[in-house]
């Protein structure tokens, strides 16, 4: 056997390569991606949709306060930004990736696999990160009202990271159950419908227990919660189901969610990827010439 | 021949003993034994759904076998780890994956991979711009991969498989859809690989004239198992035993086929009983006849091959 390779210590220190390879592929996919008018569109859509919105809400404020209503919808938008970032971008990537081809020659490099998922995590979180700062740009606007502070930026951040290592595996892990990248808009739906008991559009204190518990076990949620808890003034926490924050709450459920797509990707993946060979590829290329999809 | 010792057991770079492959009800495979040297240059060579592509994703373990017993470099391919599986090299033939990518960008990302995989005796991966060169993309090593022609790109693919200095390569139908020259160009790279890297090359192919030129050794898969295993010319012995006889007898021209073995006997019977024979020939089928009879028959019956043995001597009398 060779000295390096099979030894535990070799094995490590291929993983780690692997690691530092899909770091670089995050990075260059990120690169081609704003290189393509049509993804840099896809990036700026939502933020540019929601700037349009905010500057309709200037001068309206929260009924029965004096708080801007912009100031308080804008921080929801953010947690709903990277939940829905997170959640469908790498599911519907995973569903095309798999029939081009791109998965199999990951299979087909040693450790490839790893590199390809650290590469997706990065490039997921560095263009979620662009529409992001897109988002709050227009928050200046109302600022007065919003707390934009070093405290923001650290929880902001921290939500961010969180959300996507919360997000991502799944979304890794769902996308590996399609079987053609057209079901990827199911996903989408699914999201829209697990939008509504997420406390972003409407309170969620307003919506009858049981929603609230369908509500509060995904991530939709616990991300809107988390955005508001970083730029808004405490005051409005009385709002919240409990009056309170409830950040280590946040940390546990995200955490748990992050937990459960790091288990179950691997997995559910390596069991997509074993039946990814040279003949369904060929077979995936066959009904694109011939029917189109 | 072999100036570096293998990293790991010196046996056979192949070793496949009674490969079966059921897809539902249909054998696909029906018991396929053959093994590989280190260093050889392999060629599965049948005709279309002979069950190539079946067999060598097996090898590179992207499927699982029904049965039988394979190694590929010491290791079962359904066990494979990533050890082993840097000491492979599959070339996949790309479609549009990383369209967006460039050329040195993607081999440089690629060839990451390996570089843990090195020791002394083999130095992973390739340096990428001299790989680059080998397979003559210098001058595009900058382009987007979607840019790139087919030949360009296949040969992309070929860089993409050795990049880690593989010790074993797959190559499935490497040249379809090439022009001559990609096709010649692309010869002379698998040749330069067996000959300067010593590496163990398996490809498969419909083409015969691109196995003869290609292979040390044929194998010809048919109806699910190897029937022919050789060089060309001992292919051509084993294969074909039909042989053709011509003559004319008072302006009249007469073919017999001799089925099988040595036509010898027959000319030495014809010339004693027919003093009167002229314009004699003798002709053996080249192994090109034997194998599109082999590809007719499997494109039309899809039957199993017959030894040849219910057919017996005949004479025809044929227009001149």
């Amino acid at each position: 056997m060779t000295t390096t390779t099979t030894s535990g210590a070799g094995r490590v220190e291929a993983r780690r390569a692997a690691v530092r390879a899909g770091l670089t592929r995050g990075w260059l996919e990120t690169k081609y991606s704003f290189m393509e008018a049509g993804d840099v569109i896809w990036y700026l859509a939502f933020p540019v949709i929601y700037a349009v919105v905010l500057l309709f809400m200037r001068g309206s404020t929260v009924p029965g306060t004096g708080f801007a209503l912009g100031a308080m919808v804008l921080p929801s938008l953010v947690g709903m930004s990277i939940a829905l970032g997170g959640l469908t971008g790498a599911a519907s990537t995973i569903a095309v990736d798999r029939e081009d081809g791109t998965l199999l020659r990951a299979k087909a490099t040693p450790n490839g696999m790893i590199g390809y998922l650290v590469g997706k995590i990065l490039m997921f979180a560095l263009t979620t990160a662009v529409s992001l700062l897109a988002l709050v740009i227009p928050a200046f606007t109302v600022a007065g009202d919003l707390r934009l502070d070093l405290r923001t930026a650290v929880l902001l951040i921290m939500i961010f990271v969180l959300g996507m290592v919360a997000t991502v595996p799944i979304s890794v892990a769902l996308g590996s159950l399609f079987t053609s990248s057209a079901q990827t808009g199911l996903l989408f739906l699914i999201s829209m419908l697990l939008i509504i008991p997420s406390g972003i559009f409407y309170p969620i204190t307003a919506l009858p227990g049981w929603l609230q518990v369908v509500g509060q076990a995904f991530p939709y949620y616990w991300l809107g919660l988390g955005a508001r808890s970083a730029m808004l003034p405490d005051s409005l926490a009385a709002a919240e189901i409990g009056g309170s924050w409830r950040t280590l709450e946040m940390i546990g459920v995200l955490g748990l969610w992050a937990v459960v797509g790091m288990v179950l990707a691997p997995i559910v993946l390596r069991r997509m990827a074993r039946r990814e060979s040279g003949s369904t590829v060929a077979a995936a290329r066959e009904r694109f010439m011939t029917k189109g999809y | 021949m072999r100036a570096q010792a293998p990293p790991t057991s010196p046996g056979p770079a192949i070793d496949v003993r009674d490969l079966r492959m059921r897809y539902g009800t249909k054998d696909v495979l029906t018991g396929v034994s053959f093994a590989a040297r280190r260093g050889e240059v392999l060629a599965l060579l049948g005709p279309n759904g002979a069950g190539k592509t079946t067999t060598i994703e097996i090898l590179e373990g992207f499927r699982m076998r029904s049965a039988g017993e394979v190694s590929v470099l010491g290791q079962d391919p359904a066990r494979g780890d990533e050890a082993w599986r840097a000491r492979l090299g599959v070339v996949l033939q790309s479609w549009r994956d990383h369209s967006r990518w460039r050329v040195r960008d993607l081999l440089g990302y690629l060839a990451r991979f390996y570089a843990p995989y090195g020791t002394t005796d083999v130095p992973r991966p390739w340096d990428v711009d001299e790989l680059i060169d080998v397979v003559g993309l210098t001058e595009h090593a900058d382009l987007k991969v979607q840019k790139l022609s087919g030949g360009q790109r296949r040969r992309l693919d070929v860089a993409i498989g050795i990049v880690g200095r593989p010790e074993l390569v797959f190559l499935d139908e490497p040249t379809a859809g090439f022009d001559p020259h990609a096709r010649r160009e692309f010869h002379d790279l698998v040749h330069r690989l067996a000959d300067f890297e010593n590496t163990t090359v398996l490809l498969t192919t419909h083409d015969l004239d691109e196995a003869e030129k290609l292979a040390d050794r044929i194998l010809v898969l048919d109806g699910g198992t190897i029937v022919a295993d050789g060089t060309a010319d001992q292919l051509a012995r084993e294969l074909t035993t039909q042989a053709e006889v011509r003559w004319t007898v008072g302006g009249r021209r007469h073919v017999h086929a001799v089925e099988d073995g040595d036509p010898t006997a027959f000319v030495r019977r014809l010339l004693a009983n027919d003093p009167d024979v002229t314009e004699l020939e003798v002709r053996r089928a080249s192994l090109e006849d034997t194998y599109m009879t082999l590809v007719h028959r499997a494109e039309t019956a899809g039957g199993r091959p017959s030894a040849g043995g219910e057919q017996t001597d005949r004479t025809e009398e044929v227009q001149a």
